[in-house]
This record gives structure tokens, sequence and C-alpha cells, in this order.
């Protein structure tokens, strides 16, 4: 298959909702794995503790992650995520593995690449692809991990910069379509991503759609890092993506008005995959799909998105519910603007 | 206003090394913190963005570029705006745009080392997400003329936009403002030159922007404020006309352009236009006339006399002038059907304009503050007449009962608020200071006020304001409640007063802020709005502060203990000259000359360090003002003694006992006077000590003869009586200078008492010959720490140095149940001659160290962990 162009992701998209995946978190616990099966064969002697890294599992647990993306294709996802959210040397190092970073990138394309493959033979009307995930890290370039030096930070741009570039690199060697930069919660982080995507696009001599989706941490209606979902978008708007969208932190019911936000100001198609509801007391999410579905299906019909899926606590069931719920409705109409210099600090300034 | 002006941008100029030499001073020093105000200042001054320039010679500049936006990161109050960065070197550029999130913009790049690093740096800067600004410059030189800006501008425009894709709307040129009426005859067309190179741009290069660094405009004028005032409105009133939609400005300072007197505005408008050949010369010859402090300013005062006395009474408002205000007064009284019409009229409008002045940060606090002291002269006029009448009071926008809590005695931040409030029209009721919760409650009741203000400085008070707040809900009150004072802060708000409290609890940051809350309040839907925002904001604060980290790893009070500073005893410590207490008194005069004349300032908020900040650019004439005030204020009650200072000081023989030092009556070192207990630093040090004040001083059982000091010193005995006498007559103002001029004189007899103590009573240092201004740096051998503070932060410690030195004897100086010092104006600490004793901030302990306090000073649990509360982790 050619490779996927904007001008074709667009084409698709005017047609109908797309429908993304849901999580890959919720679908692995229901496997109960223990720490040998995070080892399996391959890391059986690993020096430390690794059970929880379910990004290795892309290695040591294939046929459990291939198994997932096909569930969420047969569910109807367009689009599936790659299991590699925490795949870059910088959240590797919690496992004392950066050096298998750009494997295990690797291994998370390659397989979902196979799956998206067989379905895309199976439908040929309804072709699926594959979303190479970079996700957020597990620090921040522009929040102090220490409170009494505000100015400390435990990561730079060109730290990430670097991570992203392997990661990214490995992602597209392995048959990602897409590039899709998610969970945004310090816009700073995603900058470096943006820029390190550009870098390799400019390297490799071609470029890949790019979707973005950011984090609205919680009520205050702005990411960790302080910005508005309208400031957030005019700092990564330059990387001109496809999509730019939300996801995670909040259930449908409290995200809706920060997607209709983002939805108002955003002159690409616009995404949104929020949490099944909120964690309840035993941290489980206990949103069904017809609810969720009706939520999605509301957003829909109001002309505020593009693709839809689902995070945290979402599963095959609650995708094959919003691609019910989605189905026929027309999807959001991409606006044109007046070109204005939009410079944002953590609020937006449009001049 | 027309929509063009309305669409103009002002950036922010004052955070540049290059342009302003305060903020110079500060990043050189690494004052950041005081660098951060400047920014913040900038922003509540109207700066939409902020520009930020680090190119020195003497500074690291990437590093510094990159500190500043890190810190500036985390200032939600600054970094709402966007940044622009400055800087003529590209690494100082790139560092600048890795440390910002938002879409920022670089000032600047050009065509000046020829096209291939101008597209280099194009594309970086497209690739990182930000505008940019294009200078007027290229490989021959900077464009001075219309057609060599215009060209640049366009060749570099093509260049971006076909070449790169750079967005045109992301591209703003700088044609160059260069200085006119330099003198030099070529010079003299540039700000035509610039009008109307940047007609032809807008014109020709869609959706691009023009801008350009305003100040340089009148650089021939340095020094002449109100010409250089001038010459920038009327350059930006022709300029935005032709397309400028952008400039770098200081946006406390432009003269209104109708407001320019006609004369000089004529004079101006010849020189910017070049409208004839000796427009430069005209112009030089009638600056001198409009000199900041020359005498035409008081013939100016003279000339508002005749305007109709409405006008003159907002002008003496305004200008804070007492000098004629009862004669207007009455003149309007006549005119008026009836004495309260006066106030509601005139007056009222006056503060009005006032009001909207200082909310634009046209006007600056102590201004203020003297308009408050006019007004309340007209009122007081004004009031037998309206007495007379029988009229009905006033109708005030709403009554507020302010009060310093129990247990403290600090008063002038909470007065400061007073009269600002006063000065928007809301009914004041102050309780003044140490005012028990009951009291604060039965009289909100009594006088059904619409919202309560908490004041208080020391660290007690805020476990007191939390008390007040459960109070509040148990007796099922409604009202607002307001939070104000040095120690308290957004987040002690958040996480420890308001979830105690249903109705608002509004933290007030400054003086400024408190008239806007209230009106907020006052409104049953805006209150409703507030509040709900003002929630959101406490959980965003109480969310981080439950996300702090702690800062370094706590240790053991052993292994601190085991990590102590063991400071050099090889030379015996020198046996004070008299020991025992010695009541010390001293003329007002004398301490004049030791009075650290900065922190003055800041009581009125007015940043800077003094002397400069008496030139200052911004603030420089209302400091200099000020400081004649406070000169006048210190004249006066020298003259009439209606002030007074008192001290006592007191050395003793002492030796350490692990984290005690044992005070002892005489040399034989058997009888113990009492034991100061201190405190020490529980986090890990790998490359320090983990300080604590006692080891300054060689253990008991050393065979070492040590000693200790004590002082207790007031420069406010009578202060609160001379206030009192001002408030009466209806003066503010100097009730709140009589407390600021006496605090400085408490700190300044400390200082000075030290230095005696050094070079005569204790005189381990005879020979000493400082200067006050190292005296206020501290140069000296030996500490004098203050308990309530960082080095020895519980305040009950004080009680000692009181018993010590029998202080409320010698001096009448008096503590409360809070450990609060009255008069406010005192000082009170220990004194430490080592020469290796230093100040540190104790900072966090942990619960093995709070146990071990508790012991010993014969505590519970629970009361150590309250009066220790600051210093434990939450």
């Amino acid at each position: 298959m050619s490779r996927l162009t904007d001008e074709q992701f667009y084409a698709l998209a005017a047609k109908r909702i797309l429908i993304l995946d849901g999580a890959m978190g919720t679908m692995i616990q229901r496997h109960k794995l223990e720490e040998e099966d995070y080892r399996g064969k391959e890391f059986a002697d690993w020096h430390c503790d690794i059970k929880g890294n379910n990004d290795l599992l892309s290695i040591t647990q294939p046929d459990i992650i291939y198994d997932i993306h096909c569930q969420y294709l047969e569910a109807g996802a367009d689009i599936i995520e790659t299991n590699s959210f925490n795949a870059t040397t910088i959240a590797m190092a919690d496992y004392d593995m950066e050096a298998q970073s750009r494997d295990i990138n690797l291994a998370a394309a390659r397989l979902a690449r196979r799956a998206a493959d067989e379905f895309t033979a199976k439908t040929p009307e309804k072709p699926r692809f594959v979303a190479g995930v970079l996700g957020p890290t597990n620090r921040t370039a522009s929040i102090s991990p220490d409170v009494n030096d505000p100015g400390k930070r435990n990561v730079t741009f060109d730290q990430l910069v670097e991570a992203y570039t392997e990661s990214c690199e490995a992602l597209i060697e392995g048959g990602s379509d897409i590039i899709l930069i998610e969970t945004i919660f310090d816009t700073l982080n995603a900058k470096a991503a943006a820029f390190a995507v550009e870098t390799v696009f400019e390297k490799l001599g071609f470029r890949l759609p790019v979707m973005i989706s950011g984090t609205i941490t919680d009520a205050s209606g702005r990411t960790l890092s302080g910005q508005t979902a309208e400031a957030f978008y005019y700092s990564l708007r330059h990387i001109k993506p496809v999509s730019f969208g939300l996801n995670c932190a909040l259930g449908p019911d409290l995200l809706r008005q920060y997607v209709d936000e983002i939805s108002t100001v955003s002159e690409c198609l616009v995404s949104a995959h929020p949490n099944a509801g909120l964690p309840n007391e035993f941290g489980e999410y206990d949103m069904e799909g017809p609810e969720m579905a009706s939520h999605l299906k509301e957003w829909a019909g109001s002309g505020l998105v593009n693709i839809v899926g689902g995070c945290c606590g979402s599963t095959p069931q609650h995708i094959r519910d919003l691609a019910n719920a989605v189905a026929g409705v027309t999807p959001r109409a991409v606006p044109a603007f007046e070109p204005k210099m939009r410079l944002s600090g953590l609020e937006p300034f449009v001049h | 206003m027309s929509a063009e002006f309305s669409n103009f941008i002002n950036i922010g100029e004052r955070t540049n090394v290059t342009g302003s030499a305060v903020f110079k001073r500060l990043i050189l020093n690494g004052d950041y913190e005081a660098a951060l105000d400047v920014a913040r200042q900038q922003v509540e001054n109207g700066a939409q963005i902020i520009d930020i320039n680090m190119d020195e010679a003497m500074l690291d500049s990437v590093s510094a570029m990159t500190t500043f936006l890190n810190l500036i990161a985390s200032e939600p109050d600054i970094s709402r705006v966007p940044i622009m960065i400055d800087s003529s070197k590209w690494e100082v550029i790139e560092a600048g745009l890795k440390c910002v999130q938002g879409k920022a913009i670089v000032n600047s790049i050009s065509l000046k080392e020829g096209e291939a690093p101008f597209l280099y740096q194009a594309r970086l800067i497209k690739r990182y997400g930000a505008a940019t600004v294009v200078m007027a410059f290229d490989e021959t030189g900077q464009a001075d003329t219309q057609a060599r800006k215009v060209e640049i501008c366009q060749r570099s425009y093509k260049l971006l936009v076909e070449k790169l894709g750079f967005p045109p709307e992301d591209i703003i040129f700088d044609p160059n403002i260069f200085a006119v009426a330099t003198g030099i005859e070529e010079h003299n067309n540039y700000a035509v030159d610039f009008i109307e190179a940047t007609r032809v741009i807008r014109k020709t290069c869609p959706y691009a922007h023009v801008s350009g660094g305003l100040s340089n405009i009148s650089f021939s004028f340095r020094g002449n404020n109100p010409v250089r005032e001038a010459m920038h409105s009327v350059f930006l009133y022709h300029a935005i006309r032709a397309g400028l939609d952008m400039a770098i400005v200081n946006a406390g300072q432009l003269e209104v352009y109708d407001e320019i007197p006609k004369e000089l505005r004529d004079a101006v408008e010849d020189v910017i236009l070049n409208r004839h050949d000796d427009a430069t010369d005209k112009l030089l010859e009638l600056a001198p006339k409009y000199q900041g402090d020359g005498k035409t300013v008081v013939k100016e005062d003279l000339a508002w006399r005749e305007l109709p006395v409405n006008k003159r009474l907002e002008h003496a408002l305004v200008k804070g002038i007492t000098d004629f205000i009862e004669e207007d007064t009455e003149a309007a009284r006549q005119a008026a059907d009836k004495p309260l019409h006066v106030i509601e009229g005139p007056l009222m409008d006056g503060m009005n304009v006032v009001g909207d002045l200082f909310g634009e940060g046209k006007m600056f606090l102590p201004q203020v503050v003297k308009s408050a002291r006019v007004m309340k002269k007209a009122v007081a006029y004004l009031q037998p007449y309206i007495e007379a009448e029988k009229s009905e009071g006033q109708k005030s926008n709403g009554k507020i009962l302010l009060a310093t809590v129990k247990g403290d005695v600090h008063d002038i931040g909470k007065n400061i608020v007073g009269v600002v409030l006063q000065c928007n029209n809301f009914e004041v009721i102050d309780m003044g200071v140490m005012v028990p919760c009951a009291s604060i409650l039965q009289r909100a009741k009594e006088e059904d006020v619409d919202m309560i203000g908490l004041s208080g400085l020391i660290t007690p008070s805020l476990d007191e304001m939390v008390h007040v707040a459960k109070e509040m809900e148990r007796l099922n009150f409604d009202l607002p409640l307001l939070i104000g004072g040095a120690t308290t802060s957004k987040a002690h708000t958040a996480v420890k007063i308001e979830q105690h409290y249903h109705a608002p609890v509004v933290y007030v940051p400054n003086a400024s802020r408190a008239v806007g809350v209230c009106q907020k309040l006052l409104n049953a839907q805006s209150r409703a709005e507030f509040a709900e925002q003002l929630s959101k904001e406490y959980d965003i604060v109480r969310d981080q502060h439950a996300r702090k980290q702690p800062r370094s790893k706590p240790v053991s009070l052993q292994q601190a203990r085991d990590n102590a500073h063991v400071p050099d005893f090889s030379t015996a410590p020198v046996t004070p000259k008299k020991l025992g207490v010695t009541p010390v008194s001293v003329a007002l005069e004398t301490l004049r000359n030791y009075i650290d004349w900065t922190p003055f300032f800041l009581t009125w908020s007015l940043a800077g360090k003094y002397p400069r900040i008496l030139t200052d650019e911004v603030v420089g004439e209302q400091a200099q003002s000020l400081f004649d005030d406070a000169n006048a204020m210190l004249d006066k009650v020298i003259a009439d003694q209606s002030l007074q200072a008192k001290g006592v000081i007191g050395l003793f023989p002492a030796n350490r006992q692990d984290d005690d030092v044992v005070v002892y009556a005489d040399e034989t070192r058997t009888e113990t006077l009492g034991i100061a207990h201190h405190l020490r630093q529980q986090t890990d040090k790998p490359k320090g000590a983990n300080y604590c004040l006692s080891d300054f001083v060689a253990p008991v059982g050393s065979g070492i003869k040590d000693y200790i000091g004590a002082f207790a010193v007031t420069g406010g005995i009578g202060e609160d009586e001379l206030a009192a006498a001002y408030e009466a007559n209806g003066d503010d103002y100097n009730a709140i200078m009589v407390k600021a001029v006496a605090d400085r004189l408490a700190e300044a007899f400390a200082e000075y008492l030290h230095e005696q103590v050094r070079k005569h009573y204790w005189g381990y240092a005879p020979d000493e010959s400082l200067s006050n201004d190292d005296l206020i740096r501290e140069k000296y051998q030996g500490i004098r720490p203050a308990p309530g503070y960082a080095a020895c932060p519980e305040h009950t410690e004080k009680q000692l140095i009181w018993d010590l030195l029998n202080a409320e004897a010698n001096t009448g100086m008096k503590l409360t149940e809070s450990y609060a010092m009255w008069p406010g104006a005192s000082v009170s600490g220990w004194y430490f001659a080592h020469p290796e004793a230093r100040y540190f901030a104790v900072a966090k302990i942990q619960p093995d160290q709070v146990e071990d306090y508790a012991n010993r000073k014969g505590w519970d649990i629970e009361t150590a962990q309250r009066w220790l509360g600051p210093n434990l982790n939450d």
C-alpha cells in the first residue's frame, strides 16, 4: 500500500466520522499477567522487575497485543494505536530499558501493521490505518519537579527531541501510517515531539499525517502545564496536524466543553477519545459502552468531531457501540479562518 | 478609541537588560525574584506580550535566558501572556525557544549575514512553532530610508513565504525606529521614513505586521520624560494610522495624545513629521520648560486654579493636593442643592478617575493614599453641613470589616487596604489589631457587614485565620472572607482555610486587588461566578500542592546532628567587655543614618533598591516624593520627640548542650538563667552541614568560655498615638507613614546596636569600620537572628529574650499571646559572635525533631506541632 497522505486522510474523513480504537491497558489487564509473563523468553534474566511494562509485551507477548488490535479492528476501528505509549527512552528508564526503546517501538508498529493489513484485505472498502503513538513521557519540560526551585527541570527540550526522534523513526520503519502525539499534559514536551517528528520527516524526505491529542487534567479546563485548550492548540498548530483533539483524564460528560472549544478554533479535523467515565473508588472505569456512545453521538450530531475513540477503561464493546452510534452522522465541517497571528502564553492571544 | 488603536499591541520592554538599568542590575546580581516582579508589573500594567532580552557582555546570556524563562513558566500571572524572545545571538534565541510552551515571537532575524543563515534560522523558528520579527537589515547594513526599509522587508517576505512557506501572518517587520532631533540633519526624516515605509509594507506584504522599539525615537531627550512621552505619543499617533500594529513600549509611560499641551504637541509633531528645518531647534528650546521637576510645574500648578470647580476638585484628588480643598469644597457646596451632592457628584467623580487610573496602572499606591487624604478632608469639611441637614449618610458600595487577627499587631498593609477601599466608596470598619475572633464575628453581625477581611504578618496568625474560618462555618455565616498579609498565600488559603468555610474565601495578594475582589463579591451573580472560578483555582492549587515532591530527602534528627557544623574554636571566644543587661537609648538623629530604605519603598508597593529607586524611570518620581515625605516625618518626630526608640541588650556566659544553648548567670557557669531551644536543619545535605544556631556556641564540658547575646529594640514608642492622631484628622497617609517610618527606625536601631555590641559592649571587633551600605549587606562578623524568622522560626523563644532582658520593664515592649511584639515597630533576637556564624533557614523538620523539641520545651506533641506548623510537612 502506498504511503498515506494528508489529502487522502482528509478525503476519508470528509465522508464519515472515523473510529479510533480504545484502551490498550484495560485489555492487557484482563490477562492478569505476572512478572514472568512480562519477561517472556527474551528478558527472562532481566536485572530488575518489569511487571507493568506493557510496551514490552509487543516483544514478549506479541500474540496478546496482536489479538487486542484485532478485537478493536473487529469492533469497527479505522485507526489502531501502536502499543508504544511509554516506549520512549525517557519512559523506559524506569525499567533500565532505554536501549530497548527502538526495538519496542519497532515491534509495536509491526504488530499493528500486520493486524491492520489483515483487516484491510478482508474489507478493502474500509481501509485500516496504524497510528504510531508518541506518549507524553513521565517527565515535564516546563514544570519543576522541585517546588522550592521553580526554575529546575528534570528533562530538557533537547533530551526529549532525541528520545522522540528515536521512537518516531522506529514507528515509521515498523509501518505506521500516521504519527499520533497523545495524552499531552505538558505542551513543551509535545513541542519537542513535534520538532522531532518534523526533523525525522525531513530526513526521510516524506511526511506522514500527524494527529495531536492533549489532555485537560481536571475541571479547571487547562492542561497540567496550565494552558487553556485554545492556547494549547496555538502552541502546536505549526506542525499542521490532520487532527487535533483531546483524550484521557475526563469522561465524556466533563470533556465535552473543551472539545467544543477546540472545535471552534481548529482548522483541522477534531478528535476525541475520552475515558470510560472517571475511575470509581476501586480505580475501575464503569461507564458502559451505550452511555459513552450516547455522549459521542450527541457530539457528532452537534458537529464537534471528526474522529472518535476511547481512552482509559474503554473496550472493544465501547468502540463497537460508538461506531454504531456515529455511523451515518455527518462529520464536522472543517472551517477556514482568516490568517491571523495566533500566539499563546497560558492563554491565547490572536492578532 | 478607533479600531486601529484598539488593535494596537503593546509589548512590555522593561525585562530587557540592554534597555533597563534596573532589570540589568537584578539579573547581574542573580536576583531573579525581583526580576520576576518587573515582568509581573508589566503584565499588570497592560503589556500584552513581554519582551525578554539578556544580551549583556557580563552575562552567560544562554543560561540567563533559560533560567528566567523557566522561572516565568511557574508564574501564571506572567506566563499567561506570550513571550518575545529578544536577542541578537541565535544561540540565545534557540535556548529561549526550548523553554516556552506557548507560541512565542522571536526578536529578531534579518538578512544581515545573507540569505542562507536567514533561511536556516527561519526554518527552525517555524519548526519550534514561533512567529518572528524581521529587522530591516541586509548584507549592506541597516535600512534608514523609506526605500531601503521597504525593499528589505519585501525581499525578506518573499523569501520567507515563497521559499519556506512561512506563514505570512507570523512575520513582524521591524523597519527600525531611529532617533530624531539629534541635531544631525540626515536624521530629521527618520520618523517619516519609518511611517511611510510602514504604510507600503502593510499594503504589499499581506497579513504581515509592523512593529518597532518606540523609545529609540526620543533618545536625544534622555532625562526629559515629559518630552519623551510626548514624542512617543505623537509618533504612535501617526505610525499606527500608517499601519504600525505593535510596538515595544513602556506601557505605564505614555502620555495621552490629547493631553499633551498644544504648544509642546505642535513642536513635537513638527519634529516627528519633519515639517520644517528648524523643528529640532524649536523643540530643544521648549524642552527645558517641560523638564520633570522644573519651575514650569509650579506654574502649571497654578493654572489648574482657573478650571471650573468640579475640575479643580478632580485635579486636587488626582494630584493629592490638599492646599485648596476646603476652599474648593465650599465653592462646590454653594453651587450644589445639598452638601451630600458634592460628595456624590464631583468628589466621587474625581475618585472614580483616581480608581480608573490606579486600575490602569497609571497611578501608584502612594498617590492613591494621598488622594484619599484629600477626599477625607473634603468629606470632613462637609460633615457639619450634612449633619445640619440631617440627611441620610452617603450610600456606600458595601460595608467591609477589617481586622488584624488576635495575637498580631501588624497593620500597615491592612490600613493601606482600608484606605484604597474607602477611596472606592466602600464603608470600612477597621477593628484595628489583635482582634479576637469572637469580637470580629459579633461586630460583623451588629454592623451587618458585607464581608470580612483578615490580616496578619506573623506565622501564628495563619492558624488564627483558619480558626476564624471554622467559626464562621459553625455559626452559619455566609459572608465572604478575605485573607491578606505578608505570610498569607494563595496556597495556604487553598490548602488550609478555604475548605473549612462554604462561602467564598479569597486570598488578596495586595491592596490594588482588593477593590476588584470586593466589587465582584458584592453582586450576587458575579459573586457566584467568582466563587466558582475561585474554587476551581483553589482546586488546582491544592492539586499542585498535593503533587509537590519533597525538595530533598529528609534525614533523621540523629543523622542531622551527626552532620552538625563544627566551628573552629581554637581561638578562644572574646569575653564581652560588659556582661549582663544594659538598657540603651539613642537619639533618632543617629538612627536615621542607619536606615535601610529599600524595604520602606516595598511597604508602599514600589519595587527597587534605594537609592537608585529615586531615579527609576517608572517609579522614580513617586519614590522621591515618598522619600521626601518620610524625611519630613523624621524631621517632625525628631523635633517634637513624639516618637522614641528604646532598646535593651544582654550578654551572658553560655554553652551549647546538644541543640540548646544554656545561658548562665555569671562566669562560674553554675546558675542557669534560661535555656534557648534551637532547631536543626533536617534535609539531606550531601555537601554541607545540617545547621543549628547552637552550633556556633562552644559545647558544655569543652572548657571553652563562650557567650551569647540577646537584644530587643523598638522604634515605635508613640507610634500608635501619633497614627491615631493622624487618623482622627482624616490623614491616613501620614498615619501609615508614621508606622512605616517607625518600622525603619526599629530596624535601624537593631543594626546600630549590633554595631555597638561588636565594637564596644562585646567588643570582639573593636576596629570594625563599615559604611551603612556594608552594614545593610551584613559584611561583619557575627549574626543577629530573630525568633520567628528562618534560622530560629519558633516564636515562643522570644519569651526567653524578654525574661533575660527584663524587656518589658526596660523598654515598655510587650509580647502578645501569639508572641508578636508590641509596638509593631520592634525587633528582637540573639547575638552570635563566632566568625563562622551565618544565617540559614531551618526549613522543613521531621516528626522525630518535633518530639525531641516538645520534650526540650516541656510541651505535648500537639502544642509543638502548632508552634512548629510552618516548618512541618503538610
